[in-house]
């Protein structure tokens, strides 16, 4: 899908966030960034947003897949909804930017609504929702548009762990079911795990990638107790011990 | 219980300051050129009851029309400010030094210049006025969350859009506060104003009752003038709260 071809960022105060970042994302795969915090790995997320701009290296999307308007979701730590505006409306926002009538992307709303099991909210403000149920509100407002890529942000850092859970199985399922390619930026080595298909980790100062692991366990609802599960975190834990400097 | 008693507390406090001034007025037998007493100040509103309430109506004819105008004011340059870093640098200095020159040091010129009463007066009272709203509102547009203009920009939205549809809304708490000080400003504004301009013969508003009062030894008349005043303030304190209190609901209403 696109090509990270020797990234680096210096931010105007001179740190280097980024140095020399390589990698390829292939459509379909699900990269958790993990790492720990001041590694670059937000950067690096806001970088394939083009939220930022790189000092030097590129970007490079492959023939037609360079997003447009509303081609990248992205989903933040907090779930920054529209305080005064309803769940559906929150979620039509980026079809609203683009100019789409409510009326004739009414299903689209919905739809995006039920893949995160809140069709019976979108009456709702976002002050009425606890924390997790904003958080797929978030997310919600980030598949509407069909995105070809999506880029999550630590985005359930905040929550507790019941939710959290609930929340990473149910995305898990989304990605599976939908196919959408997700780049997921954590600190937890176990949500790494969980989640992705492929872990980049990351070492700081300057942010690097020290290695890209590609996992193989199975999709069993189930599989937060497996054997398997716990060899990967394992395996990651030992990868992360090694590649952080002293 | 609390409530309640909070709620009659300010009127209590009036009321005994009241009576203790009546009952100083009575007991000294001080004269009433001097310090007349509460049932003075109500006689005096009485008698000249026209007249003050001219007076009155034409004060706050000035303070809401410079309300409005500082409104306008303030939240245009307020957005021109956040659209332009360039045009902040530019004007922002200058607004302040406007803010701080004393009212007083400038109506002259405006008298000079301007001239037609009413203009005047709706002048001076802008001036004095506009700030607050424009920091204020401009406080909060540059408030709004950095993430809701990452998920405005990543949809490809325009400055339009990204204005009416997220900094306004963001800002609005700010700027509704900015209107509750402009408002007891524009007052403020007017009544200095009035008597700027009274000294230059215009005859009009609470000032030039205060001022005539001064001049005739009818302090019955100043202290009526006085508590309209006071009054016109409060009022236009309170309801500016219920504009804020009804606004903020209605944008956030569940």
């Amino acid at each position: 899908m696109l090509l990270i071809d020797g990234v680096s960022k210096r931010f105007a105060g001179g740190t280097l966030a980024l140095d020399n970042v390589s990698s390829r994302i292939e459509t379909g795969e699900f990269v958790a960034l993990l790492g720990p915090s001041g590694c670059g790995k937000s950067t690096l997320l806001r970088l394939l947003a083009g939220l930022e701009q790189a000092s030097s290296g590129q970007i490079l999307w492959d023939e037609g897949r360079k997003p447009g308007p509303g081609g990248i979701g992205f989903v933040f730590q907090d779930a920054t909804l529209l305080p005064w505006a309803t769940v559906a409306e929150n979620v039509y926002l980026p079809l609203r930017l683009r100019g789409h009538r409510r009326a004739v992307v009414a299903g689209r709303i919905e739809t995006a609504l039920a893949q995160v099991g809140l069709a019976d909210f979108a009456g709702t403000r976002p002050k009425a929702l606890s924390g997790g149920m904003r958080m797929r509100v978030s997310i919600a407002r980030a598949l509407v548009s069909s995105p070809l890529l999506l880029l999550m942000d630590e985005p359930f850092a905040a929550l507790d762990e019941f939710t959290r859970h609930r929340l990473q199985e149910d995305l898990h399922q989304l990605w599976r079911a939908s196919g959408t390619t997700i780049v997921f930026v954590t600190h937890s080595i176990y949500e790494a795990s969980y989640l992705a298909n492929r872990i980049l980790v990351m070492s700081p100062r300057p942010g690097r990638i020290a290695a890209d692991l590609r996992t193989h366990i199975s999709d069993q609802p189930g599989r937060r107790g497996s054997v398997e599960y716990a060899t990967l975190v394992n395996k990651v834990t030992e990868t992360l011990r090694q590649v952080m400097p002293e | 219980m609390n409530r309640t008693l909070e709620r009659i507390a300010p009127f209590a406090l009036g009321g005994l300051a009241l009576c203790l001034w009546q009952g100083i007025v009575w007991v000294t037998g001080i004269q009433p050129y001097v310090l007349p007493g509460p049932f003075d100040v109500l006689n005096a509103y009485f008698d000249d009851f026209g007249n003050l309430n001219a007076a009155l109506l034409s004060t706050l004819t000035v303070t809401l029309t410079a309300l409005a105008a500082a409104t306008t004011l303030g939240v245009f340059l307020a957005v021109a400010m956040a659209a332009s870093t360039l045009f902040r640098a530019a004007v922002h200095p200058w607004a302040v030094i406007l803010q701080v020159t004393p009212l007083v040091a400038i109506a002259p010129l405006i008298i000079i210049w301007v001239g037609q009463p009413f203009f005047v007066l709706l002048i001076c009272a802008t001036i004095v006025s506009f700030f607050p709203i424009l920091s204020n509102t401009a406080a909060g547009l540059s408030a709004t969350p950095s993430e809701l203009l990452d998920v405005f920009k990543l949809n490809g939205a325009t400055r339009w859009q990204t204005l009416f549809w997220l900094r306004l809304p963001s800002a609005l708490p700010n700027f509704l506060i900015g209107l509750r000080i402009s408002g007891t400003l524009a007052l403020v504004g007017a009544v200095v104003a009035e008597f700027v301009a009274g000294s230059g013969g215009f005859a009009s508003g609470l000032a030039y009752q205060i001022i005539e009062g001064q001049y005739r030894l009818e302090i019955g008349r100043m202290f009526a003038a006085l508590f309209l005043l006071g009054i016109s303030g409060i009022l236009i304190y309170g309801s500016l709260g219920l504009l804020e209190r009804f606004l903020l609901r209605r944008r956030d209403a569940a």
